[in-house]
Formats: structure tokens, C-alpha cells, sequence
């Protein structure tokens, strides 16, 4: 799934990585615990999380996954945003609840990220 | 450590600066990155670097991690001073943990740090005295070797 049709399945505003739109993803990883993603998303996963701190996007940065949707109408603290656009990882908003999001993403064909052992 | 490493920098953590932690690591992984290091073993390091990062901010006063580059693996060293580990074999377990609420709300502190840390690297171990500080050393291997098991 590319990330624009991303966005405009969950509605998003864009505050980071405008340019990479293109991108395609082929799946989801959703958690507020950073270290649960650290220890099971992929590289390469979309990461669906409603912690607007500066760890949600280094952990984005660290685990080498490819885009963040801040859920639930959160912002993003200012170093989170100013990290992602200096990172360019893409840095998506959206109003709707973690639940909305991942079951739109999920009907669309998005798969859950497998849990590593 | 007996061998020389080819390259080796040191850099600053402080406690409880919450809102930088995670940018020894990222930086790490750049550094990592310019070495041109595999993707895999970057990633596996800046996971690794991560949460002994965190457990700085959130546990200890201050730090000091450092990379030495070998030909064949990369080796780091976090020696904190703050409280120490009290019980290693316990902190060890995934799910046991000490944090507070208000680490939690930044994302850690659900007991996975130390466990995450050794599942990514190739050789772990704690080290720590109580009321002086903390010790970890890990390291993972760049170059492909035979997995036991
Ligand atoms: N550098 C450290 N200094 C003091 N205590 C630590 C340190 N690192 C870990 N600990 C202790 O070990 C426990 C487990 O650590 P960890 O596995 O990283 O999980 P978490 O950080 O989520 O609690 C912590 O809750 C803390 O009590
Ligand atoms: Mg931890």
C-alpha cells in the first residue's frame, strides 16, 4: 500500500515527508510501548502509535521502519517533529482513534506485522 | 578488549533528560552507518543502544557509551554511575521492572529493555555495583558466523 493512499484513507495530515508519498508499505505494527516495537516490529513496517514523545521517533529511526501515523488527534512534541523532518521519516496525523485506524488499515489489505521470536 | 579496536568514540548520557533520550542512539546509528556496516547489524546495535540509553535517563545519573570498531565486530560499553542493578537475574526477566508511571507514558519501562538488548547482539553482559553504577557490554558481529542450536 502506497503511503499516499494512506493518507487519504485515514484522512492525515502530513508533518513530515511530503516527497515520499510514493513509498509502499506492506505492513503495520501498532503499540504505545516502544520497547514492544523495538523487540517485534520489522524493518519496514508502518508504525501506528498514539505516543507523541520524542521516542516514538527514534524508535521509528532505530528499528528502520518506514513511516509514523500519530493517532487520536495527538501532536507530536516539537523535537519529535523537528527529529523526523531532519530524519525525513514520514510523520502522519490523524483524528482517529488507534482502533479506526488499524481496522481501515487492516480492510485495505494492510497486514499486521508478524511477531518475531 | 585485549585487541585494539580500529575505531572507538565515547559519548555523554545524562539522566533523566527525557526529552533527548534516544539521540545517542540515532547518532550511533549514523556513525554506524558511515563504516558501512550491513543493515541488519546497524539495526540489532541502534536497538541495543536504544534501550541502554533509556535505562540511563530513566534509571541512572550519568553515562558514558562507547564504540570500538574490530575487524569483525563492534563492541559497546554503557558504564552509568547511579543506583546500580540490584538483583541482575530478576531485571533480567521480561516484565520486571521498576519504572514509574511516568516513564511508562514515554514508552518504556514495561521490562523488555534488558531482554531486548541481549537478544540483539551476539555477546551481553551486565555488570553492577550497588550505589556506583552499572556496567553493560554487548557486542554484535559483522561478519556472518554458524549459529548454535
Ligand atoms: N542502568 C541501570 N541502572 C539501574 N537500574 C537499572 C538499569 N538498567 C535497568 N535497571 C533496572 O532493571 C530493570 C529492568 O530493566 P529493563 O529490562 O530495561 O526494563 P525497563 O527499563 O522497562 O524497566 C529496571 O526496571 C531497573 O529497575
Ligand atoms: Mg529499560
Amino acid at each position: 500500500m502506497q503511503l499516499r493512499h494512506i493518507v487519504s484513507l485515514l484522512t492525515c495530515e502530513i508533518l513530515s515527508g511530503e516527497d515520499l508519498l510514493d513509498l509502499g508499505i506492506d505492513c503495520c505494527f501498532a503499540a504505545d510501548l516502544m520497547s514492544d516495537v523495538l523487540a517485534s516490529a520489522p524493518n519496514g513496517a508502518l508504525l501506528v502509535t498514539g505516543l507523541a514523545s520524542s521516542q516514538m521517533v527514534h524508535t521509528a529511526e532505530v528499528a528502520d521502519l518506514a513511516a509514523i501515523v500519530l493517532v487520536a488527534g495527538k501532536r507530536p512534541e516539537n523535537e519529535a517533529l523537528a527529529f523526523a523532518r531532519q530524519r525525513k521519516l514520514p510523520l502522519l496525523l490523524t483524528g482517529l482513534s488507534m482502533f479506526e485506524a488499524c481496522s481501515l488499515l487492516s480492510q485495505h489489505g494492510l497486514r499486521g506485522a508478524v511477531r518475531k521470536e | 578488549m585485549d585487541r585494539d579496536s580500529l575505531y572507538r568514540e565515547t559519548f555523554p548520557i545524562k539522566g533523566d533528560d527525557f526529552e533527548r533520550g534516544g539521540e545517542v542512539a540515532t547518532r550511533v546509528k549514523a556513525l554506524l552507518q558511515q563504516l558501512g556496516l550491513p543493515r541488519d547489524v546497524i539495526r540489532r546495535l541502534s536497538i541495543a543502544n536504544f534501550e541502554a540509553e533509556m535505562n540511563v535517563v530513566m534509571y541512572a545519573r550519568e553515562a558514558t557509551l562507547e564504540v570500538l570498531v574490530f575487524p569483525d565486530l563492534i563492541r559497546v560499553q554503557v558504564v552509568d554511575r547511579g543506583p546500580g542493578i540490584a538483583d541482575i537475574d530478576w531485571a533480567m526477566q521480561e516484565g520486571h521492572s521498576t519504572a514509574t508511571e511516568a516513564m511508562r507514558a514515554r514508552g518504556f519501562g514495561a521490562g523488555l529493555g534488558l531482554p531486548n538488548i541481549q537478544r540483539n547482539t551476539d555477546e551481553f553482559e551486565v555488570k553492577s555495583d550497588a550505589g556506583v553504577g552499572t556496567t553493560l557490554r554487548y557486542a554484535v558481529h559483522t561478519t556472518p558466523r554458524p549459529k548454535e542450536g
